[in-house]
């Protein structure tokens, strides 16, 4: 098996253009599974792990930008991610178990784009952005739009994941919550993991809301029509009901071997619920 | 390739993408090092990487190039049972045995970095260790009265 292990970013490129069809390798927590059950034999491996530019966390013009190869462990850690995106930092100690959270990188957990990669609501609700890289050059993709569906991302054959980058919060959220629901609290994939801020304007009324669901359609998604409806409105019971309601219009959970589409959007819908009400 | 592997520089000239638990005990002969599930899932492969517990069968021996690693075999170098396996004897916090070598390991991790007695936190740090025999209970034991011979 031929394994390319670049020590550069430039050099990371080259070796890519030179061998196209290598598979990118960052911490390997999806990747050795597969090695481990000989599906990846005879593909030449890209590992990528040796890329200091991409390993940290670093400030931005008005924000952070993490570097692809930051690993769960450090994002769970870091004092400005927990002081200003605590629920990306929440959704990290939620990966798996303290063995996975040491290994497993941000790039390869969206790189991997699973219906049910648990830091992808929060990063939809903080309106991630993924820099990606080439040698063509660079591209910077809003967070919802970086899935095409299971499985699919919205990377072409040359691109990398170089960097995820984080703004700002223009104030500071009246409430905010991170929730994964699954079978168990390690190990387990998600049967639903939501994440969700609300600002308030001072009589009460709700100024903007944001809210979104992984595990429930094929990609992580924001609840739009719930948004829109709370937008301004007081959050009184009905009107917590209405929103609770709108669910459906953005997410369409599925029975599998895991939960059922109606246990999924009940219990989708009591988070909502329990953030909302009082 | 050099690994620094329980404190005793090794080299290794296999090949990259061979698992850092088969180089462990099939090239090293450290045969402490436990596979269950071979996914990732269990716990029982678990060494110290840098310090931190990870799974060795999800490593391909090249990521441990130039770093350090810590296997069961290091907590008792001489005859003395280093002060966590001591407890473990005496809480009966093994069994079958299977799973020991990596509890220990990420338990150690834990009493080493200075980790509270808190027993759900000890809880939340073991609970990517899986342990089929024992319910837990007497490990968190083994591990909180570690912490407390230790704090006095
Ligand atoms: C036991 C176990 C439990 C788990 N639990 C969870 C969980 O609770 N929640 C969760 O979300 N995930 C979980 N996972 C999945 C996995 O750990 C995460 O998705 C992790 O973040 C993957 O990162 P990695 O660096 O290990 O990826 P790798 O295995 O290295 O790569 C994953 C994919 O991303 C691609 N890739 C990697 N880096 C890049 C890059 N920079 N640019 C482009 N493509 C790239 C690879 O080609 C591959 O397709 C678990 C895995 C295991 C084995
Ligand atoms: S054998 Fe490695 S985690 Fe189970
Ligand atoms: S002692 Fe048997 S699995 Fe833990």
């Amino acid at each position: 098996m031929k394994v390319l292990r670049p020590r550069s970013a430039d050099e990371a490129l080259r070796l890519f253009s030179e061998n196209p069809l290598a598979l990118p390798f960052s911490g390997g927590t999806d990747l050795m599974v597969a090695w481990n059950m000989g599906s990846l034999n005879g593909k030449p491996v890209l590992d990528l792990s040796a890329i200091r530019e991409w390993i940290g966390i670093r400030k931005m013009p008005g924000g952070l930008a993490v570097g692809a190869l930051t690993t769960h462990a450090e994002l769970r850690d870091h004092p400005e991610i927990r002081r200003n995106f605590p629920l990306l930092a929440a959704a990290c100690a939620a990966v798996g178990s303290v063995q996975i959270q040491n290994r497993g990188t941000l790039g390869g957990n969206i790189a991997n784009a699973s219906p049910a990669g648990d830091t992808f609501p929060a990063l939809a609700v903080y309106e991630a952005r993924v820099r990606t890289i080439s040698r063509h050059g660079r591209r910077n993709i809003p967070f919802l739009h970086m899935f095409a569906g299971v499985k699919k991302t919205a990377l072409n054959q040359t691109e990398l994941i170089e960097a995820v980058e984080l703004p700002f919060l223009h104030a500071k959220p009246a409430r905010q919550v991170f929730r994964k629901v699954g079978t168990r609290a390690a190990q387990a994939i998600s049967k639903t993991v939501a994440a969700g801020l609300v600002w308030l304007e001072k009589g009460g009324a709700i100024k903007e809301f944001r809210f979104a669901l992984g595990s429930m359609a094929p990609t992580v998604r924001r609840l739009a029509a719930a948004e829109a409806f709370l937008k301004g409105r007081t959050p009184s019971s009905s009107a917590i009901e209405t929103a609770a309601g709108l669910l459906t219009k953005d997410v369409h959970p599925i029975d599998d071997f895991r939960s059922t589409a109606e246990y999924r959007l009940e219990v989708s819908r009591n988070i909502l619920r329990s953030f909302l009400g009082t | 390739m050099k690994i620094s592997v329980n404190g005793r520089k090794r080299s290794y000239t296999g090949p990259a993408f061979k698992r850092l638990i088969d180089v462990l005990r099939e090239d090293f002969g450290l045969t402490g090092t436990k596979e269950g599930c071979g996914e990732g899932e269990c716990g029982a492969c678990t060494v110290l990487l840098d310090g931190r517990p990870v799974a060795s069968c999800l490593i391909p021996v090249e990521h441990a190039e130039g770093r350090k690693i810590e296997t069961v075999e290091s907590l008792a170098p001489g005859k003395a049972l280093n002060p966590l396996q001591k407890s473990f004897l005496e809480e009966a916090a093994s069994q079958c045995g299977i799973c020991t070598p990596g509890v220990l390991l990420t338990a150690w991790s834990w009493v080493r970095a200075g980790g509270s007695a808190d027993r759900q936190a000890i809880r939340r740090h073991l609970s990517g260790n899986l342990c089929r025999c024992t319910g837990y209970q007497s490990i968190v034991d083994a591990v909180v009265k570690t912490i407390k011979r230790r704090i006095r």
